[in-house]
């Protein structure tokens, strides 16, 4: 399945939030099945405004200001799942998600399986997610890895402004529950729909590569989502100096994991280093390496490396730039590679 | 009418050997919210205790609008105001003995204070150096909470903790009208009954859970009622009385001492400034709203109270003011002062001792942070 933009490009949406809310908008006015529910995502329009306008357009009973309780909120859903709608949640911020971790976990993600197929679960689950914005304590956690380790459940990030609302549209449209992780520090990225913005965008399960390497001795694929994806492309541009070329992949999605995508890249280029702000150990990027490594070690000419946000608890704001992986410490892991490769070529002689 | 519609049509044949465990009656709150200031049972208040009230009901606003005023000098990342709910603030700051314990809401930086904690270490969450900028132990308040409703049940393990030990202590257990509806306030209330824990909960009604008004939030008749499902009694008072709160809280923690358990009760009050510097209130409610409680403002209904029993002249008024002032002068010179941190610590404390993956990390920021301290060396 794609998503259609729409042609009227005058409409587009320019940032990130912007383009959240569009397709939140576009969702509820093809189907009046989808009901947006959550804290504040009535006549606030949500803390980020990203549901900006909803109730307004389409009623309080189609975008509705629930009382605060993230377990009710999700379990509510379920209910209303059940009856045949497609509820959209927001969590307010990421940290403030796990009071509902007993429903995600015990009903949402496996509903579908423990009724043979009879009772799906067309949920979306809105989380703006992760560091970067200065938020104070519980308002800027990466919690993507107890989501990953839930299986049943879909799990979205996107990077890009034209992502944001092609992929919303498509877990909206999913007959499964999908996690949408929305980057909070890129809701105010721009877009630059030219560059990036297919008038289609793939089905959940796709990466992509931001930037395409050449693939020569030098080369090294970066493996990453969400956030990190700019911080990477940023890294691509300046390891040029280096003489180094390389290709970004940007995931997408972390379920299902696009294995094709990734590999091809990393056979092309030899080396791998995943990018991600959640903490390491445990994290994401062991997943990643260990599928890599399992699928690529011929053509590895290094181990694949992790840049990650610390092993600690995400960091008071005034410290939170010395926890989120930034672009000196990609290039950092791009120099280790080089060192495994001279070794790796020395031996061949 | 159906049989639902009847009140009592239920009642003639009760299943044998049922017995009501609890008199309802006793539990219920008032139907209207417990005044005390202007009436004449004010007279029994001892004049000591209203001018402490006095002096930090005006230390508090003020606090408050230099606090805002930090945010806007970009001191401070966000400050939730309690401008309008300071009598609530400063009951619960005073009311407790020493050997008790505060659990705090972010929105609750002024009830810590009040209780002695360095104003500056209150804000240090807020200001974004650490994420509790003091020792729980040193005052008994806990670490300003910030996922809502989660510090409830911690109240109710100390103060379980606590009888179990044989200390005479209570815990006094701050929550907003919004917080209410989390499984964590139900599960508190809960414990806290079955256990007859020695806990006191305090909902400030403000109105709103940031732009959600509480008619959106509950369908109770108040919010005390819900203690009565629980076997708690509920008790409603005006917010903005602050003797009133006082003498409210103040019974329900000689209750608890007593051995009595917990008590819920709902102070009714209002956010006068946005849900934080960040929320934009004209979005959900009317500027005439806010004015109709800014006429209901504790400060001018105990100084009119006391001015009534000449407990208060203009003197005194000046007196409460040039203490705030002093505070506000004193905080606004400290939070100039750039906060002095070490990156390192971050490593400090995730663990007793450091696991070998963290050591690990530490060297690899150290070698950063040396890095960064030898290039702008080099700039020098
Ligand atoms: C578990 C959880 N969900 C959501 C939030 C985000 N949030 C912060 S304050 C707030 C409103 C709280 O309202 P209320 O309990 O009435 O307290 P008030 O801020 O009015 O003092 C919300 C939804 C949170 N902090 N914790």
């Amino acid at each position: 399945m794609t998503t259609a933009i729409g042609a009227d490009t005058a409409r587009k949406p320019a940032t990130m939030a912007q383009a959240l809310g569009r397709a939140l908008r576009d969702a509820m006015a093809a189907d009046p099945s989808v009901h947006v529910l959550g804290e504040d995502v009535g006549t606030l329009g949500g803390v980020f405004r990203i549901t900006d306008g909803l109730a307004k357009e389409f009623g309080e009973d189609r975008c509705t200001d629930t009382p605060l309780a993230e377990a009710g909120i999700l379990g509510t859903a379920v209910g209303m799942a059940m009856y045949g709608l497609r509820p959209v949640v927001e969590m307010q911020f990421d940290a403030f998600a796990y009071p509902s971790f007993e429903q995600l976990i015990s009903h949402v993600s496996r509903m579908r399986n423990r009724t043979r197929g009879a009772m799906p679960m067309p949920i979306t689950v809105r989380v703006p997610y992760g560091g970067g914005i200065g938020g104070v304590e519980h308002h800027s956690d990466s919690s993507e890895i107890y989501y990953m380790a839930t299986p049943g459940l879909h799990v979205v990030a996107p990077a890009t402004v034209a992502d944001a609302y092609g992929l919303l549209r498509a877990a909206i449209a999913s007959d499964d529950p999908v996690i949408f992780l929305e980057p909070k520090r890129l809701y105010w990225s721009k877009a630059d729909w030219s560059a990036d913005a297919p008038e289609q965008v793939p089905p959940i399960g796709r990466a992509v590569v931001r930037r395409p390497a050449t693939g020569g001795r030098r080369s090294a694929t970066l493996i990453s989502y969400g956030p990190s994806v700019p911080v990477c492309l940023e890294a691509a541009e300046a390891a040029r100096a280096e003489g180094w070329d390389l290709e970004v992949v940007d995931l997408r999605s972390l379920v299902p994991f696009d294995d094709d995508t990734v590999c091809a890249s990393v056979r092309r280029t030899g080396r791998a280093v995943v990018v991600h702000e959640a903490t390491g150990f445990g994290g994401p990027g062991g997943e990643i390496a260990a599928r890599v490594t399992e699928r690529c070690f011929h053509h590895l000419e290094a181990p694949v490396l992790r840049v990650a946000g610390f092993d600690i608890p995400y960091p008071p704001p005034m410290l939170e730039r010395h926890h989120l992986p930034g672009v000196d410490r990609v290039l950092d892991a791009v120099a280790r590679l080089q060192w495994e490769s001279e070794w790796t070529e020395g031996s061949a002689v | 009418m159906t049989v639902l519609e009847q009140p009592g049509a239920y009642r003639p044949t009760p299943p044998p050997g049922w017995q009501p465990r609890v008199e309802a009656g006793p539990l219920l709150p008032d139907a209207e919210p417990y005044r005390l200031l202007g009436t004449a049972a004010a007279a029994g208040i001892s004049p000591d205790l209203l001018t402490r009230l006095h002096r930090e009901l005006v230390r508090g606003r003020r606090y408050n609008t230099q606090a805002t005023a930090l945010t806007r000098q970009g001191r401070l990342a966000v400050y939730p105001s309690s401008t309008g709910q300071e009598a609530c603030q400063v009951a619960a700051g005073l009311v407790l003995e020493d050997r008790d314990w505060l659990f705090p809401s972010y929105r609750d930086t002024l009830a810590a204070v009040v209780r002695g904690l360095d104003p500056v270490d209150a804000l240090t969450l807020l200001r974004g150096d650490w994420h509790s900028g003091y020792d729980p132990h040193a005052h008994r308040v806990a670490p300003l909470c910030t996922p809502l409703a989660t510090q409830l049940p911690h109240a109710v393990g100390l103060a379980h903790a606590a009888r179990l030990k044989g200390d005479d202590v209570v815990a006094l257990a701050l929550v907003g009208d919004g917080g209410t509806s989390e499984g964590d306030f139900h599960e508190a209330l809960n414990f806290a009954a079955v256990w007859h824990a020695p806990v006191v909960f305090l909902v400030q009604n403000n109105g709103f859970a940031i732009s959600v008004p509480l008619a959106k939030q509950t369908a109770a008749p108040s919010l005390a009622h819900k203690a009565v499902g629980y076997g708690m009694p509920g008790r409603l008072v005006d917010g903005n009385d602050v003797a009133a709160v006082h003498q409210v809280l103040a019974e329900a923690v000689r209750r608890a001492r007593g051995g009595g358990g917990p008590t819920l009760v709902e102070a009714v009050t209002y956010r006068i400034e946005a849900h934080t510097n960040a929320d934009d209130a004209t979005r959900y409610r009317p500027d005439s709203e806010v004015e109709a409680w800014r006429a209901h403002d504790p400060i001018a209904l105990l100084e009119d109270a006391m001015r009534d029993r000449r407990l208060l002249d203009d003197e005194g008024v000046q007196a409460a003011r040039e203490s705030a002032e002093r505070l506000a002068a004193d905080l606004r010179t400290r939070m100039h002062q750039d906060a002095v941190l070490d990156p390192m610590e971050l490593f400090e404390h995730v663990y007793a001792d450091r696991t070998s993956q963290l050591r690990e990390q530490a060297a690899q920021l150290r070698a950063e942070l040396d890095a960064e301290a030898g290039d702008s060396g080099k700039g020098e």
